[in-house]
Order: C-alpha cells, then sequence, then structure tokens
C-alpha cells in the first residue's frame, strides 16, 4: 500500500474531487481519502447544478479544467438559461440533475484520472512538523505522508443533525460525522465557528398530484456548461411549482416551540437567503404564501425534492403541514427535512492559494471555510488542489482577480472580508459583473490554466478557434453594407427606425431591437455565410457589437484597480510601525495582512487615507 | 481611486487674510487645463520654470489678474507638470478659479496628495516620508472635522436620505438579477424612473446651493442700523456711488429694506440699508422696524451707525443693548461694528482714535474709532478697507473649506452624470445589469461624500431583510 503521495485531499464532496482532479491533471500524485467511497460527489441539497451567477462559476470551473461542468452535462435531466431577458452577463445556465448518476459519473472520471488513489477511512489529524502538513491520520490508525493537505470536510466536523427536539452526530443523514480534527485544528491556533444549514423533506412522486401545480419545462433549444462538446439534451425532465398557504403556516407555527431554530438548540449561523420554512413564516408573516419548487431527483426514481420546503420542525409537523400543500395531500414522504450543525473555520485565515497562513502546505476549501453550494465549494477545491499542487512542484501559486473570474470574486471575498453567514455567490457581489459573463469564461480563464499546466492543449486549441471564427465574423460585419430597400420592411416590422442611406449591418446590430441571430435568418441581407460560423462566435460577435461600451467601460476601472493589486506587501509586515495609520488600520491590517495594497483597500475599517500612508511606506 | 493618473487640483495656500492665494495643478494635462482660461501667452509653447502674468477667464469674463508659475515635470514638486496660479486671495476668487480646473478637467486634491505624488516620484526620500504620511493623517483628519462641521445644517441628512433611496433602488435592480427565478415582485420601470428623476432633482439642487457656497456667491450680508435720519441712506449710497436709497431730511423715509450688492477687494458684500429703529406710533414705520430686526437676523455684519454729537450720550449704549436683547441667540455669531457719522458736524480735536474698551488688550484694527462723513464721502475707503479685513477674517474658515467643497461638489455632479445614464438607460429599455452600473457610481460618488461604505454589504443586506429570498 502506497504511503507517500504530493497531495492528499481529505473529503471526496464537490470541493474535494474538484481539488483532487486538478492536482492529478497538474501532475501531482494523489490520494483521496473519504469516510465512504460510495458517496463520492454527493448532492446533500437540491439535484440540481448552476443558476444565477453560480452557473457562471460552473463555467469558469470547466474552462480551467475541472469536471463539474461535464459531470452536470451528462447527468442532466433538464436544461435551463436562466435570465434570458437580461443583459447577456445575467445569462445563468442551470441543470437538474439525476442524482445517482452524478454522483457515480464523477468517481468514473476519478477512476479515469491519472494518478488519482481512493482509500475510504476518516482522517482525524494533520501530521504536521515544522509548521508544515506533511501527512494525515486515520481513524484506522494509518498514517499517510505528503507534501501537501487539501481539507474539504463539509458540514462533517463535529457535525449535529437536528429533526424537532431530536438531535444526533452526524454529518449529512445516515453519515457519521468527524470529531477531533476541529479540536486539533484549535490546538494549532485556528479560530473556528459554527454555522448551520438545512434540507427539505424528501417525497415519493407516485403520491403527487402534479396536474395541479404549475409545469416548467427545460429550454426548447438546450445549451450546455462544458466548453468541451458534450452534447446538448435531447429528452427532459419537468419541474413543478406549488405553493404554501395560510393553513399550512398555522400548522407550521404549531410546532415552533418544539423547532430547535426558536428553542436556542442551534446555535449556528444559518444563510439570511435560504431561509428554512419556519424561518420564512416568522421573518415574513405578512407573505401569505411562499413558492415550493418540485424537483425530480433523476430519470427513474420516484423520489423528489421540495425546494422552499427546508425546515428542521418535528417530523409530525412537518407531514401535517406538507399535506395541507396545494398538489402534496396524500404526500408520502421518504426523508424527513433536518438542520445540521457543522464547525467552520474563518476564512480570514487563509491566503489567496487557500493555503492557511498559519500552517505551511495545509489548504481548505468548501464548506470548512464557511461557504454553501456545490458550484461554490468545487471553485474552491479546484484553487485549493492546483495552488497545492503548484506549491509541491514549488511553482508560484494562481490567484484570479475579481476581474478575471467569479472564483477571484469569491476567494477574495471569503479571505478579505470574511463570512458570517454561509456565503454563496450573487452577481451583486462582482463589481465587474459585465466582464464576468458565462460565455466567455473560456477566453478568460482556459489560456491562464493551461500555462500552469492544467487545461489542456485541446481545450485551449479550441478557445483559440472560437475567438478566430468570431474575429472573422466581426470583421464581415464591420465591412458588409446593407441597402435601405433591402432591410426597411424588416425593421418597420421589428420597431426601429428605418434606413435613409445604406449602413454598415454591425451598426443595425448594435441597436437593441434588433439580433444577429434574427438578421442572419434573412438570407437576402447578406451574402455573409452565417451557417458557417458556430452558435458561440455568432453571440461573441453579437454581446461585442452590443454592448462594448460598457465592456470597455468596465475594463478600464478594473486597469485602475490593479495598479494597486499589483503592489505587493510582505507577509511580515509591521503595521504597528506606522505612527500615521489609524488604530483601526492597524489593527485589522495585523489581523488580516493583506497580500497587495489593492486587498488592503478592499477591508472595511481601513481609509483611502490609510491607502495613501501604506503607499508612502511601501516605497515607489 | 487612490493611486491616479489625473491631474490634480487643489488650494495650496491654506490661510491668507487679504493677500494671495495660491492654486495648484498637477499632472499630465495640468499646463492644458490652465491654458484652456488663461489669456496670455500660450501655456503650451511655454518652457519649464518660467512665471506668466495674465488673466483668468471664465467665458468672456474676467475672474482674476494671476501670475501663473510652469513647471514641467519632472523638474518640479511633485516631478509631474505643475501649473501654480498666484490669485488675489479672496475666497470668491479663488472658489472660481478652483471650478475652472475641475470643469476643465481636474480632478479635486485628496489630502497630502502633491506631497504623495512627490514622494512616489522620488523627490523625496525616505526620511521625508514619515513626514508626508503624518500629514496626510493630520490633514485627513482635519478634513473629516471640517465635512462634519460643513455637514451640519441638513447637508449630510440629505446625503444619507438620498443613499438610502438609492440603495433601496439597487436592491430592486439587484434582486431583479439575482433573484429572477424567485418569488417576487419586482419595482415598475415607471416607479424606478421616478424615482431617479426624483433624485437627480435633489442631487441638482445640491449642486446649486452647494457650488461655492451661499455666502460667497450671494455676498456677505452687511445690515446698515441706527436710528431714523443718522444717515443709513447716504451711507449706502456713499458706498455704492448711487441714489439708490430715498434719502430726506424726513426721519423715517427709509420704510422698506433696501439691498445691493457690491465687490470691495475681492469679496462681494451684500449691503442692507433698514428702516430706522426708534419707539414709534405710525403702523406701517413700525412694521419697517421690525423688519430691521429680521434683516439684522438675516446679517453676519451689522453696522450700527451713530451721529458724531451722540457720542457719549446714553442713547448709543441703550440701542446695542437692545439689539443685542432683539437678536437673542443670533447676536453671538453676529459682528456689531459701530461706525461714527457725520464727524464734519463736531470738532476734530474731539475724535478719539481708539474705543475706549480696548483698554490693555493688544491693540487690533477693530479697536480703532472709525469716523466717517457719509454725505461728503470722507472716511468711505477706510471703511471699505475695515469692511474688507473683517470680512476675510470672517471668511477665512470659508477659505478652508473651498477644498472640500470642490470635491463634495465634483462628487455630486459625477454621482448626477451616473444617475442621467441611468435615466436615459430606462427610457431606451436597457436592462437592469447595465442600469446596476450606473447606480454603483452614483452610490460610489455619494459614499465619497460621507465616507467610504461597503456598497455589497449595503444592498445584499437590504435585499434580504426585505424580500423573503430562497427555495
Amino acid at each position: 500500500m502506497n504511503k507517500e503521495y504530493d497531495v492528499i485531499v481529505v473529503g471526496g464532496g464537490h470541493a474535494g474531487c474538484e481539488a483532487t482532479a486538478a492536482a492529478a491533471n497538474s501532475g501531482s500524485s494523489v490520494l483521496l481519502i473519504t469516510m465512504n467511497m460510495g458517496t463520492i460527489a454527493q448532492m446533500s441539497c437540491n439535484p440540481a447544478m448552476g443558476g444565477v451567477a453560480k452557473g457562471q462559476i460552473v463555467r469558469e470551473i470547466d474552462a480551467m479544467g475541472g469536471y463539474s461542468g461535464i459531470v452536470a452535462d451528462k447527468t442532466a435531466i433538464q436544461f435551463r438559461m436562466l435570465n434570458l431577458s437580461k443583459g447577456p452577463a445575467m445569462w445563468s445556465p442551470r441543470v437538474q440533475s439525476d442524482r445517482w448518476l452524478f454522483a457515480q459519473e464523477w468517481r468514473l472520471m476519478l477512476e479515469q484520472t491519472q494518478g488519482v488513489d481512493f482509500w475510504q477511512d476518516t482522517v482525524n489529524e494533520v501530521v504536521v512538523e515544522k509548521g508544515k502538513a506533511v501527512g494525515v491520520k486515520t481513524s484506522m490508525g494509518l498514517e499517510f505522508r505528503s507534501k501537501a493537505v487539501v481539507l474539504t470536510n463539509g458540514t462533517f466536523l463535529n457535525g449535529l443533525i437536528h429533526v424537532g427536539q431530536k438531535q444526533f452526530g452526524g454529518g449529512r443523514a445516515g453519515e457519521r460525522n468527524v470529531t477531533g480534527l476541529t479540536e486539533q485544528m484549535i490546538d494549532l491556533g485556528f479560530d473556528h465557528g459554527r454555522m448551520k444549514t438545512g434540507t427539505p423533506p424528501r417525497v415519493d412522486a407516485r403520491s403527487l398530484d402534479f396536474s395541479v401545480m404549475e409545469e416548467q419545462k427545460g429550454d426548447e433549444f438546450p445549451s450546455t456548461f462544458s466548453f468541451s462538446g458534450t452534447k446538448p439534451l435531447k429528452e427532459q425532465r419537468s419541474c413543478h411549482i406549488t405553493y404554501t398557504n395560510t393553513t399550512v403556516h398555522e400548522i407550521l407555527k404549531e410546532g415552533l416551540d418544539r423547532s430547535p431554530m426558536f428553542s436556542g438548540a442551534i446555535e449556528g449561523t444559518g444563510p439570511r437567503y435560504c431561509p428554512s420554512i419556519e424561518e420564512k413564516i416568522d421573518r415574513f408573516s405578512d407573505k401569505d404564501r411562499h413558492q415550493i419548487f418540485v424537483e425530480p431527483e433523476g430519470w427513474n426514481t420516484v423520489e423528489v425534492y421540495v425546494n422552499g420546503f427546508s425546515t428542521s420542525l418535528p417530523l409530525d409537523i412537518q407531514e401535517k403541514a406538507i399535506h395541507q400543500v396545494k398538489g402534496f395531500e396524500k404526500a408520502k414522504l421518504f426523508r424527513p427535512g433536518y438542520a445540521i450543525e457543522y464547525d467552520y473555520f474563518p476564512p480570514t485565515q487563509l491566503k489567496h492559494s487557500l493555503e492557511t497562513k498559519l500552517i505551511d502546505s495545509l489548504y481548505f476549501a468548501g464548506q470548512i471555510n464557511g461557504t454553501t453550494g456545490y458550484e461554490e465549494a468545487g471553485a474552491q477545491g479546484l484553487m485549493a488542489g492546483l495552488n497545492a499542487s503548484l506549491k509541491v512542484q514549488e511553482k508560484e501559486s494562481l490567484t484570479l482577480g475579481r476581474d478575471q473570474a467569479y472564483i477571484g470574486v469569491l476567494i477574495d471575498d471569503l479571505i478579505t472580508k470574511g463570512t458570517k453567514e454561509p456565503y454563496r455567490m450573487f452577481t451583486s457581489r462582482a463589481e465587474y459583473r459585465i466582464l464576468l459573463r458565462q460565455d466567455n469564461a473560456d477566453i478568460r480563464l482556459t489560456e491562464l490554466s493551461n500555462n500552469i499546466g492544467l487545461a489542456s492543449h485541446e481545450r485551449l486549441q479550441k478557445v483559440i478557434d472560437k475567438q478566430a471564427e468570431t474575429d472573422r465574423l466581426l470583421k464581415e460585419l464591420n465591412e458588409t453594407s446593407i441597402e435601405p430597400e433591402i432591410v426597411n420592411d424588416y425593421l418597420e416590422e421589428q420597431k426601429t427606425a428605418k434606413l435613409k442611406q445604406k449602413v454598415k449591418l454591425s451598426s443595425l446590430i448594435a441597436r437593441p431591437q434588433l439580433s444577429l441571430d434574427g438578421i442572419s435568418k434573412m438570407e437576402e441581407f447578406t451574402p455573409i455565410k452565417f451557417n458557417e460560423y458556430s452558435k458561440e462566435s455568432i453571440e461573441q460577435a453579437e454581446i461585442k457589437i452590443k454592448y462594448q461600451g460598457y465592456i470597455d467601460r468596465e475594463k478600464e476601472m478594473a486597469e485602475k484597480q490593479k495598479r494597486l493589486e499589483g503592489l505587493k506587501i510582505k507577509e511580515d509586515f509591521d503595521y504597528h510601525k506606522l505612527q500615521s495609520l489609524s488604530s483601526e488600520a492597524k489593527e485589522k491590517l495585523s489581523k488580516l495582512r493583506p497580500a497587495t495594497i489593492g486587498q488592503a483597500a478592499r477591508i472595511s475599517g481601513v481609509s483611502p487615507s490609510d491607502i495613501s500612508v501604506l503607499l508612502i511606506h511601501m516605497g515607489r | 481611486m487612490i493611486m491616479r493618473d489625473d491631474t490634480i487640483c487643489a488650494l495650496s495656500t491654506p490661510n491668507a487674510p487679504g493677500a494671495i492665494g495660491v492654486i495648484r495643478l498637477s499632472g499630465d494635462k495640468a499646463i492644458e487645463i490652465a491654458n484652456s482660461v488663461f489669456e496670455g501667452k500660450d501655456l503650451s509653447k511655454q518652457k519649464g520654470q518660467t512665471l506668466h502674468f495674465g488673466k483668468i477667464k471664465k467665458g468672456d469674463e474676467i475672474i482674476d489678474e494671476v501670475m501663473l508659475s510652469l513647471f514641467r515635470g519632472p523638474h518640479s514638486y511633485t516631478g509631474e507638470d505643475v501649473i501654480e496660479i498666484s490669485c488675489h486671495g479672496s475666497p470668491f476668487i479663488l472658489a472660481q478659479v478652483i471650478e475652472l480646473m475641475l470643469e476643465g478637467g481636474a480632478s479635486a486634491a485628496r489630502e497630502g496628495e502633491f506631497s504623495m505624488r512627490a514622494y512616489l516620484n522620488g523627490k523625496m526620500d525616505l526620511a521625508q516620508a514619515e513626514a508626508v504620511a503624518d500629514l496626510i493623517a493630520a490633514e485627513s483628519k482635519a478634513a473629516h472635522q471640517m465635512a462634519m462641521h460643513q455637514m451640519r445644517g441638513g447637508f449630510s441628512e440629505k446625503i444619507r436620505i438620498l443613499r438610502e433611496e438609492l440603495i433601496h433602488f439597487a436592491s430592486m435592480i439587484e434582486l431583479e438579477l439575482d433573484f429572477g427565478e424567485e418569488d417576487v415582485t419586482f419595482a415598475e420601470r415607471d416607479d424606478l424612473d421616478e424615482l431617479v428623476k426624483k433624485i437627480l432633482k435633489m442631487i441638482r439642487q445640491l449642486i446649486d446651493s452647494f457650488a461655492d457656497g451661499r455666502v460667497i456667491k450671494e455676498g456677505i450680508p452687511v445690515a446698515i442700523v441706527g436710528e431714523p435720519n443718522v444717515g443709513k441712506s447716504t451711507l449706502l449710497n456713499a458706498l455704492l456711488q448711487e441714489d439708490k436709497a430715498i434719502v430726506s431730511e424726513i426721519a423715517g423715509t427709509t420704510r422698506d429694506s433696501i439691498e445691493d450688492v457690491m465687490r470691495i477687494g475681492g469679496m462681494l458684500f451684500r449691503f442692507i440699508d433698514t428702516a430706522g429703529i426708534r419707539q414709534t406710533e405710525d403702523v406701517v414705520e413700525s412694521i419697517g422696524i421690525k423688519r430691521s430686526y429680521e434683516m439684522m437676523k438675516k446679517a453676519s455684519l451689522i453696522l450700527l451707525l451713530v451721529d458724531a454729537r451722540e457720542i457719549g450720550k446714553e442713547g448709543i449704549k441703550e440701542l446695542e443693548e437692545q439689539i443685542k436683547a432683539e437678536l437673542g441667540a443670533n447676536f453671538a455669531e453676529k459682528e456689531l461694528i459701530t461706525i461714527v457719522n457725520k464727524k464734519d458736524l463736531i470738532p476734530a480735536s474731539s475724535l478719539k482714535s481708539e474705543k475706549p474698551e480696548a483698554g490693555s488688550q493688544k491693540p487690533d484694527f477693530k479697536h480703532q474709532m472709525i469716523y466717517i462723513s457719509a454725505l461728503k464721502e470722507d472716511g468711505i475707503e477706510e471703511l471699505q478697507t475695515y469692511l474688507e479685513k473683517i470680512a476675510i477674517e470672517k471668511s477665512q474658515h470659508a477659505t478652508e473649506s473651498i477644498v472640500s467643497n470642490a470635491r463634495h461638489h465634483q462628487a455630486l455632479k459625477k454621482a448626477a452624470e451616473a444617475l442621467e445614464r441611468v435615466e436615459e438607460g430606462i427610457a431606451n429599455g436597457l436592462t437592469g445589469d447595465f442600469l446596476a452600473m450606473d447606480i454603483r457610481q452614483a452610490q460610489f460618488f455619494l459614499g465619497e461624500i460621507i465616507g467610504t461604505i461597503d456598497i455589497d454589504r449595503d444592498i445584499l443586506g437590504h435585499i434580504f431583510s426585505s424580500f423573503c429570498i430562497g427555495k
């Protein structure tokens, strides 16, 4: 049995799987240790990937060479591009997944990845020598050695499950928790905290009346997450929408005295944007209904996920209340909803590489950092695995900028601002969101990833081809003129001003009422052979024509900020030496130890004049 | 925003009563911006380290005659191209010149920014760095206090309300963007448009009222008061050199207040002639007297005119006391100046040079007795000089605040520009993601005025507390 690896990844969830893949694909030997080989890449929450801001992250993971996008495409049962009525920066892909296939596909892909070994066991100690992580010890008494360790423990650290007044230790329903590791980290000097999340009950589809619910179908022309050429869906499953009502709310209120949320039994902080149903009726008592999104769990299973009904109320209340929901009158429960509390380590203790500041070669990714969501976890896993691997190979770590990727925003937010509730990505967290679109994730990231040895050359070639094709099309559109008499009837039909003289095709496409897709269908307008161009390059060209002004403005803002990002601060800089700094700035800067002046400027409590003082002392 | 490559501008002489004020520009466009308002030699063709005489003009209007020093980088204080304009030290002129520079494309400099640039461009050694850092810290503290001081009187409250409305607005847009899939109702574009228009209107009002300060713009209000027939209207005419007020031998001729504006030196004054104060049974006249007190409440300077022949009598003291009593708490912020008129009617030998209450205090121009003859226009120039000195002393505070004024003004303008783009975007049916970009800008600039803020946290916090989000 091999006991020596470059990188050991602890935990086989979304973060752990991406970390394993990224470390292995960038040339490291990796051991993935998970307590249950049967639940690798389990979707513990709803069976869906992507959505607004999260879909962009999945595209970025894919562009970097991660697996989440490919797995999601291969196991999807429905695809929707959300927010299509908004600008291209808001278009967000989402799939419903087959929960079983998803986990299976991930495991198969990891098995096929060179350099990955597996071991089923529980890690309860990281071996630290001279301030450096050099291996792990397991509950079976084994010791594995490595040059770096990535912890992706999810909700398992001292996990405590609540259903009504019942409590039991566990990392997920039906699985044990992990003890000892938090305590070791505390001994090593880490701050820790407690967070809470929850899930709704799962029910039997055969017991539901879908005819009284609204059906939500997949897109007519489904797309894919991956830039690699995965196939779009031909057949899809529908989701359904129903609502709670005041009767449901009254029943739920009956159980509040036995609710762990309200009795104080739950100490951890839950997310404000994903409240349990009992929190919803408490905080928004004026609302007489809340939406419930009924998601199928797969192609063949009858199990469905009751999204929007997350609860830790006693089981009898859960059942009684759900029976009052339209379409759920005869619902049979498969599994109850529950809340789970777990330990996390405030992410301000990390560097941009996700390596801990305290222990060399120790990396944290996923919920252990106070985040929520498969996508957020996967993104961190990929970066932690990649950076651990780069460190082993004595290469410089990779940090993505806030203007380069949502992944960059995610990590910078975590380590600069920390988080008081489970952190989820929103597009509004990104100051350059016009730049961070799902359509250009490959253009933004694949070359970068290829340069450091992660994304393959084939993937890079695809990006180069796409860009060349886009440029060719743009050139054609900028050079081809169109006569008023040919196009004016069409313009009138589209409710936009008629032409008085001939114009370049690109200037027509710039009009908000017109689309390149629409114009390309009018063959008589132009000699351009649109069918020779891919859907992707047509989309790129159109975005460039329509939104270049906004894109340029954001680029300019990002450039200005970049000068500050380029100014590095020495890791051991003594802020207390600087008399002119405000005392709040001294304290915050000493604690957070920003890597650059740009990061320092984002710390709350550090004023522009503090930054000026820093600039002076950092020298020219 | 902290390390910028744009051209910055500020007043470089903090306090210069009655003397010269120097405005400094530094950056790539310093020469270009100065040249665009300078009438004299073509500055773009001048060598570095040269001195030029000319006029600063706003369109056709001459703002001031100035001496302008031109430095070309790296041979300048900051290492960049630098222009220093020496103007007359009036806040009115200085504010206008700075305004012209900002309009020409300069940005208002931050605390210590010239020194910081000098340091970053290698014009200072490390030993000097700590001093510059201290300067920045100290100046920003002072500027903050100044801002807080200015913001009393409703300004900060207005900005705060605007910002809150904007956060609400931004939240509605962000809600639609990030939670479009959820069961939430969105604001109508018409409502949003109305809100933007309302905020824009308020910002524009603030820009107008804030431009260079009401006092500087409209003149320092000076009330001329005294007993009937002491020569108030004659004095006003003498000052203004025209027959604005009705002058007659009959006491109580001026029943309404008369105002006029004039410039003395660099300062603008708004003189208010008032009805004479005395006990009267005449209904119309007593209304006029009542109004006189109201005028005094609005004035910063009160010129109490007395008849030279009444000097030493009880009446003058009583009148002073009466004014104090009528103005109550308002009196403290005003300057009451007693002026002896009709000096030609008493022997020159009885004119005392100092006020009796000066006592052993350090001699000060304020302790001079002022004797004039309004009718003969004797002593008017001395009075004008005296007024200018007092006004400059009083407006020192205004001088100090020009810089921060300019910065706030600029921030308001930029916020307005961003909101105008939002307004235009709504009209063109632009989607929320693009509108949000400009809303953020507007928020950023309003935040610059009232202090740094975490926009994201504010907006998301607002969304989470106002809307039930999450499946």
